[in-house]
């Protein structure tokens, strides 16, 4: 069973986002980046399924500046057995130029299966995904909990407002990651020095056969980044006596948030 | 004249609450726009609802229960006639699958989970929370529709006021074969309310010490009509299941009211819930880092004051 991953490399969890001088980007200066936590789901599972089923290729995609090779040679070290980084400045395309280049690119390695986080961290859009699987022409199976592959087909749990649903598709399929859809391996000390032999597969956007214009023609544009009002900060009130501090809160959810 | 296209969602023949908010804030655009606010369903039924809301004409295609391809063909086909300057969706499950396939279909932008829209010189300027909050983007959406996904609770649904039913106009799509086949649905704690909808989420952390005393937080939702939302570390430790983890990896929330007992604060819990609009914080720790995001504090034992709030309610209730 042959799985593509794609990956995105952000800004880790922690950092705080600072505004880079033109107002519309972040400061990358002295930002940590990290395997966006969803993709880092999707490729436990590619790894998982690959395992299972006996062989097979578990292709890592990236479309990104130079840096991004890390996230690359991080799911190497986990496991992926072959990487491919898209060179480009992924922040200047909006989503459908992304996907636009993760499924050119994906159409060039052999693959049953196409698995994407189901949002990268830090841009919150959660719309590559259904995007590679339109221009794909393949099913989709969004937020994904649970997975299981077999005899040509898939069945997944997908997560609704309270409940999951269960769906089932023939592959090739594209399948969104969600958190709970398994535990992600760490890379061991012996998956780092075999994925250093792994020579990275490079291309640009045109080697695609793609051109510039149509991947960053920024249907959506960002015209300006910025960071909350911070809060004037609340009132802070003593707990001792629980049943004063619990009329208080009624009190404030009455009158301030007009509730109840 | 182009204007703005909602695709709506009923549930037991009502519109649900994420395609009232949409259908709201549509109304606005339209009459910014100069066009005419128009839906879709998939069934007539809604036409009634719709219209309450300001839509004039109800695009009807009979796609059946929601999947993603053959609601992508019927929109498509809907989209084609009413050739609308702006799409919009209600930020649900399903139209958060599906704005984006439609988005590529019909090579258009989209700016997903935005909580403001304005129209702007002839486009759709959006504002949508980035990195979980932290920092919040301002869009614009050139192209043709313009597609904007709404966060729930963001916009208030409110009614037109003396709207006549919509115009249901039939639309004929070509579904194609459907692949993906809905098997089952799992509710795993049927008549919960579900966290994006909720008015009021009412949240337990690790200050709980175990899974049983999810009852003081379930007491409370349940007594305030609200939704039951937790930490990570409540979900890792398996008390509950992990639909109700509010943060950077669960959902991102922005109720009414949001209260959070034992909940220390972290960066990734901030994330999910800080643009709540009231938010009320009970923590026996007064250096915890959520006082600093809440608009009441209260130092103290939760086990003490969430039993005496719960009561309280109960009483306000009953009056
Ligand atoms: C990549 C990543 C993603 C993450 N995503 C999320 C996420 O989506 N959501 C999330 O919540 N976390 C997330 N986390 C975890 C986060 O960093 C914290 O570990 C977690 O939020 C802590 O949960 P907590 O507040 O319940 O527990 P703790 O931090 O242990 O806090 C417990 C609090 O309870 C208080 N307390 C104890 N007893 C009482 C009492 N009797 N009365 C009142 N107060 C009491 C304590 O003072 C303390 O403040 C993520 C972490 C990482 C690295």
């Amino acid at each position: 069973m042959n799985s593509v991953v794609c990956i995105s490399h952000v800004p880790d969890t922690e950092s705080r986002i600072k505004i880079a001088a033109d107002g519309r980007k972040v400061d990358e200066a002295g930002l940590k980046f990290i395997v966006s936590p969803y993709d880092e789901f999707a490729l436990e599972e590619a790894i998982r399924v690959k395992e299972k089923s006996g062989g097979g290729d578990v292709t890592v995609v990236t479309f990104g500046p130079d840096r991004a090779q890390q996230a690359l040679r991080e799911a190497l070290a986990r496991g992926a057995t072959k990487a491919l980084h898209v060179k480009g400045e992924a922040s200047d395309a909006d989503s459908l130029g992304i996907a636009k280049v993760l499924a050119a690119a994906i159409k060039t390695v052999p693959h049953d299966l196409v698995f994407l986080g189901k949002q990268g961290v830090g841009t919150d859009n959660a719309l590559v995904g259904p995007m590679v699987a339109e221009l794909l022409g393949y099913p989709q199976v969004n937020v994904v909990t649970k997975l299981e592959v077999a005899d040509g087909k898939l069945t997944a749990h997908r997560e609704i407002e309270g409940a999951e649903e269960i769906l089932e598709t023939p592959t090739p399929a594209v399948v969104t990651a969600q958190k709970g859809l398994n535990e992600p391996r760490y890379a061991s000390l012996k998956g780092i020095m075999a994925a250093k032999k792994i020579a990275i597969d490079t291309k640009s956007v045109a080697d695609l056969g793609l051109n510039d214009s149509d991947i960053f023609n920024q249907r959506v544009a960002t015209v300006a980044l910025e960071l909350p009002a911070e809060k004037s900060g609340g009132k802070k009130i003593d707990g001792a006596d629980a049943a004063a501090a619990a009329r208080a809160i009624l009190q404030y959810i009455k009158d301030e948030a007009k509730a109840l | 004249m182009p204007g703005v296209l909602v695709f709506t969602e009923s549930s037991n023949g009502k519109l649900k609450k994420a395609s009232r908010e949409a259908l709201s804030i549509g109304r606005t655009l339209a009459n910014a726009a100069g066009g005419d606010l128009v839906a879709f369903a998939t069934d007539a039924a809604a036409a009634e609802d719709a219209g309450r809301y300001g839509a004039k004409k109800l695009y009807v295609a009979n796609a059946g229960a929601y999947s993603t391809e053959s609601h992508t063909a019927a929109l498509a086909a809907a989209v084609k006639e009413a050739n609308p300057a702006i799409l919009l969706f209600g930020g649900t499950s399903n139209g958060r699958d599906l704005a984006p396939r439609v988005a590529a279909r019909l090579d258009a932008g989209v700016a997903s989970d935005v909580d403001r829209l304005e129209w702007i010189d002839g486009k759709l300027r959006a504002r949508r929370p980035v990195y979980s909050g932290k920092a919040f983007a301002t869009v614009e959406v050139s192209g043709t529709p313009a597609i904007a996904t709404t966060r729930p609770n963001a916009f208030p649904a409110e009614e037109a006021g003396g709207g006549a039913a919509a115009e249901v106009v039939n639309v004929s799509f070509d579904a194609g074969d459907a692949r993906v086949k809905l098997v089952d649905t799992h509710t795993p704690e049927a008549g919960e309310m579900s966290l994006a909808e909720a008015d009021i989420i009412v949240s337990g952390g690790r200050g709980l010490k175990e899974a049983t005393n999810f009852s003081y937080i379930r007491d409370l939702a349940h007594a305030i009509g609200g939704a039951v939302g937790a930490s990570r570390a409540t979900v890792d430790a398996g008390w509950i299941d992990h639909q109700h983890q509010v943060g950077q990896t669960g959902r991102v929330v922005s109720p009414n009211v949001y209260i959070a007992a034992g909940v220390s604060g972290a960066i990734q819990h901030l994330a999910g819930m800080s643009s709540s609009k009231h938010i009320v914080a009970i923590n026996k720790d007064p250096e915890a880092p959520i006082f600093r995001v809440a608009d009441l504090g209260v130092v103290g034992d939760l086990f003490q004051i969430l039993p005496a709030l719960t009561e309280e309610v109960k009483k306000a209730k009953a009056h």
